[in-house]
Formats: structure tokens, sequence, C-alpha cells
């Protein structure tokens, strides 16, 4: 069980929270957006091996959204931060 | 070396000391007309293919550790094809035709087992819906059959029929000609297979990069130096996306990790593989006794190759609440492998946007009983530059079209 530490909460079990995704940002206006490029957004993932940045929800605590940079090969974590920092 | 009955007699009496060596370990020259990177059954099965079925002469499969390490190594054996979607059962299916003549094609016994698996239903809704998969199957040509809750028990009495159970069984179906197959034995028949036919398989051989001519991709470069290939082949399941960064593109595919374990052996008490929707489980019981079993995917993106406790405890739990009769068994080993999960749950196969590149990846969770046609269908686009019928849904393509073929409850597990 991973200790993750929330923005908001501080250090909880990793049981409450929820990976969110990779960030990406939406591509507007969407009446100019090919097919091809939303398809880009809504579908194609970097998904690295080693060090990432990706969104996570407190899910079943504050329920806050926030930043995580962990590793993907050892599972280390090594920063959380809010999204408005 | 012919395998037989015979031979075994004949080897038995030089004290087994005078079996030859199953594979060749070359030295990789430097051109080939085809490349296959990864050598787990899939990749295997591409470069047996590409022999037999195309004529390609010069071939190598690259793998970076030892053949059939990755998730080859590391999945549940289950072999079937009950699909919803018609391009589905036609691919799976096939695969499961391929399977059935493996054994005699290569002189290798692939240990296939076809003792049925058999999906559980634990609603009414659980039920109904079924009712409309099994349809869609049969439609598709897939023989499944529908059973009620006492088709169920007679078949699986050990399941938890008990009238306060968390998961109730209203029913299920099986499709017979599903089973296990020795997953080892599937990498060492192809690879034994494709290297009696003069294919290079290169182990401990690491792909760390793309030759180009343009925008063309003319080779690799390796551990091992430079390679010249006239066509690239990927079948690496969990590192897809690593290949792919090389190659300077990117695809709809999270990695994450998914366990198994195995319990101690014990004597035979269960014939068949049952899975279930509601605990999102599946298990079976290995010819050394042991259960064999597995649940959804850990929850987030890894590509540490071991899995995480809560998942491990969440599978635990939703065996028990099925087999409460195993509380008792102690568990011997635990592992994960990396599985490259698409967003419908269906595979990539076919040309990658580099030119000279091929992709056979995206199958998730379900890889193994899909060894056969993946290579089959890597094989052929390598081979020609196109698509075989089957595999042309499966494009990258599909993504920006819109047409996904979406198999979240073909899949059969928990997302």
């Amino acid at each position: 069980m991973l200790t993750i530490s929330c923005p908001w909460c501080g250090p909880r079990a990793e049981a409450e929270f929820s990976f969110g995704g990779e960030p990406a940002i939406r591509p507007v206006p969407a009446a100019a957006v090919s097919d091809a490029q939303w398809a880009d957004y809504l579908y194609l993932r970097t998904n690295p091996k080693g060090r990432s940045t990706e969104l996570w929800c407190h899910a079943c605590g504050c329920g806050q959204w926030f930043r995580m940079d962990r590793s993907t090969v050892t599972h280390e974590i090594f920063a959380t931060s809010r999204l408005s920092a | 070396m012919h395998y037989s009955g015979l031979q075994l007699l004949k080897q038995g009496l030089f004290g087994n000391t005078r079996w030859a060596q199953a594979w060749r370990s070359p030295q990789p020259q430097k051109t080939y007309d085809a490349i296959v990177i990864g050598g787990g059954a899939h990749g295997l099965a591409a470069a047996y293919y590409l022999s037999t079925v195309h004529k390609v002469k010069r071939i190598a499969v690259l793998e970076r550790g030892w053949i059939g390490g990755g998730n080859t190594g590391r999945n549940t054996t289950i072999v079937r094809s009950n699909y919803f979607f018609a391009e589905s059962a036609a691919m799976y299916d096939l695969s499961l035709r391929l399977y059935e003549g493996l054994t005699q094609e290569l002189n290798y016994n692939i240990m296939l087992s076809q003792r049925g698996v058999l999906n559980l239903a634990h609603t009414e809704h659980d039920m109904e819906l079924m009712t409309r998969s099994v349809n869609a199957m049969q439609l598709n040509g897939i023989d499944v059959d529908l059973l009620t809750a006492r088709d169920v028990q007679r078949e699986v009495p050990l399941l938890n029929f008990a009238p306060d159970a968390r998961f109730p069984i209203h029913g299920g179906f099986v499709q017979r000609r599903g089973g296990v197959a020795r997953h080892d034995a599937v990498a060492w028949a192809y690879a034994r297979g494709a290297s009696a036919r003069g294919v290079d398989i290169i182990q401990n051989c690491e792909v760390l990069g793309f030759r180009r001519d343009g925008a063309r991709i003319i080779g690799v470069d390796t551990s091992a130096g430079p390679i010249a290939a006239g066509a690239v082949g990927m079948s690496v399941a969990g590192h897809s996306g690593v290949l792919a960064a090389m190659a300077g593109f990117r695809l709809p595919i999270t990695s994450y990790a998914l366990q198994a374990m195995v319990s101690e052996p014990l004597k035979p008490i269960l014939d068949t593989v049952v899975m279930s929707t509601g605990t999102g489980m599946y298990v079976s019981q290995s010819d050394k006794g042991e259960l064999v079993f597995g649940a959804g995917l850990d929850l987030y993106p890894s590509y540490a190759q071991r899995g995480n406790l809560p998942t491990e405890q969440t599978i635990v739990a939703g065996m028990l609440e099925m087999f409460p009769s195993f509380r008792r068994l102690k568990l011997l080993r635990q592992w994960a492998g990396i599985v490259d999960v698409c967003w419908d749950y269906s595979p990539i196969i076919g040309p990658t946007p580099a030119p000279g590149l091929f992709m056979n990846c995206g199958w998730g969770t379900g890889g193994f009983k899909a060894s056969p046609v993946g290579g089959w269908l890597l094989a052929h686009s390598m081979a020609t530059g196109r698509h075989h019928d089957l595999s042309a849904p499966f494009d990258l393509g599909r993504f920006s079209s819109g047409r996904l073929v979406d198999e979240a409850a073909g899949a059969g597990i928990a997302h």
C-alpha cells in the first residue's frame, strides 16, 4: 500500500485515491479541430516508462484533483501539488 | 529432432543427455528481410508464419530478455473466442483454431486442454445481457451455450450457492472449446519451429532505436549493434509506447500491471475455467494442482512487474466470495505482467505512422489467447505491406474515424 500525500489532506492510503490520466489541453474551437487532432487529444497517450506527471483525484477523501510526479517503474512519488501551484 | 514417444524412450536410455537444442542461439546478421521485435509468443508466432506462410527468407526475432519471459510467461493461460462483435469473433476464433492444430503442426505438446470456459451471471440483468451476448456469439459462429443456475451448479458444485451469497448465481454461459494451454510451451514450440526453418532468435538483444532513410524505417539499433531490415514488426505488449516513442509517434495505449497468482497445489477439484464479471476474477486448476487465478487491473499505469497489495486483496476476496471452500489455502506465488490496454479493449494491428514499421499491440489483458492470430496477422502485414481482411478493422485509424470495436464486456475482466 502506497502512502500518497494529498496537497489538501496530507498523507493518506493509496486506496483513497484514483488515477485520472495524463494532463492534456482540449483543443478549441471545436469547429476548427480536425478528426486527427481530436483523436490525438482524446485517445493518444505518451504512456511514459519512468518519470511521469499525472492527474490524480482524492476520490474517497476531499474529492480534489491534484498533480503527481512519480515513477511508473519504481512507483516512487516525487511530489504532489495543487493544480493552481 | 522429431519429438515422439519412441524418441522419449530412446533418450531415456541415454539418461536424457542427448536431446538436441530446441532452438539455435546465433549471432545477429547485418541484414534481414524481416525483423520482429519481441520474443514472446506473438513475436515468435509472427516469425514462424513469416517463414511458413509468406516464404520470407531471412528473419530475426530480437528479444531484450529471454523468450517467453514477459507476458507469455505471466498470464493465466486461458484460451477462448467468446467475443461480442463479428470482427473480434472471426479473429479470436482463428486463433483458437490455430491453437487446436498447434501441437501437431509444431510437433511440440502445448498441452491444450479444452476443458471449457464458464462465465457466471450474478443478477437477472446480467442474465439478460448474457443472453444477448450468447445470441451474438452464436450468430458469429462461436459455439457457446447458455446455462441455468442449476446447470452451473451441476458443472461447478464448489461455487457459492448459499442463499446469502454476496454474488448469487443466476446462470452463465460456457464455451466448450475454450480452456487452457501451457503458456511457456507455446513460446518454445514457435521458437523451435521457427529456428528449424532458419529464423534467428536473438536473446539478450535490446532495441535502442530505429534506423531511418527519410521517414522510412530501415532497421534497428540494438545492444548488439545496428541491424538493417526490409520490414520491422513490433510485438512488445506493455512496452509498445516505449518503442512508439523511439519511432516518433504515440499510441492510444496505457500500460498497467495485471496480477496473477497461484495457490498451493491441491488434488483435482476444478475441471473447467470459471470467470465472473461480478468479482472480475477467473480461476482454473493447473495440471500441477495449483489454482491459477487473477482479476482486474491495478488502478494506475505501471511498468513494475509485480502489482500492488490493495488489488491483490480484491482479487483474493473475489475468489473467496465465489469459492468459500478455498479459504484455507495458502498463496504460493504472486506476480504481474505489464499489459497494453487500448480504449476499446481491442488490439491494434497493421502499419504504423512510421513507414516500414508494423505493429501488433493493444491486446491488453487478453493477449495469450490471441498469440497465434497476432503472429499470423503481423506476419501478413509485414510480408505484404497490407492488412489481412481480419486485421483491417483493428487498424490504428479507427481512433480518428471513430469505428471502435468496443469489447469492454468481451474482454471479461474489470477495467
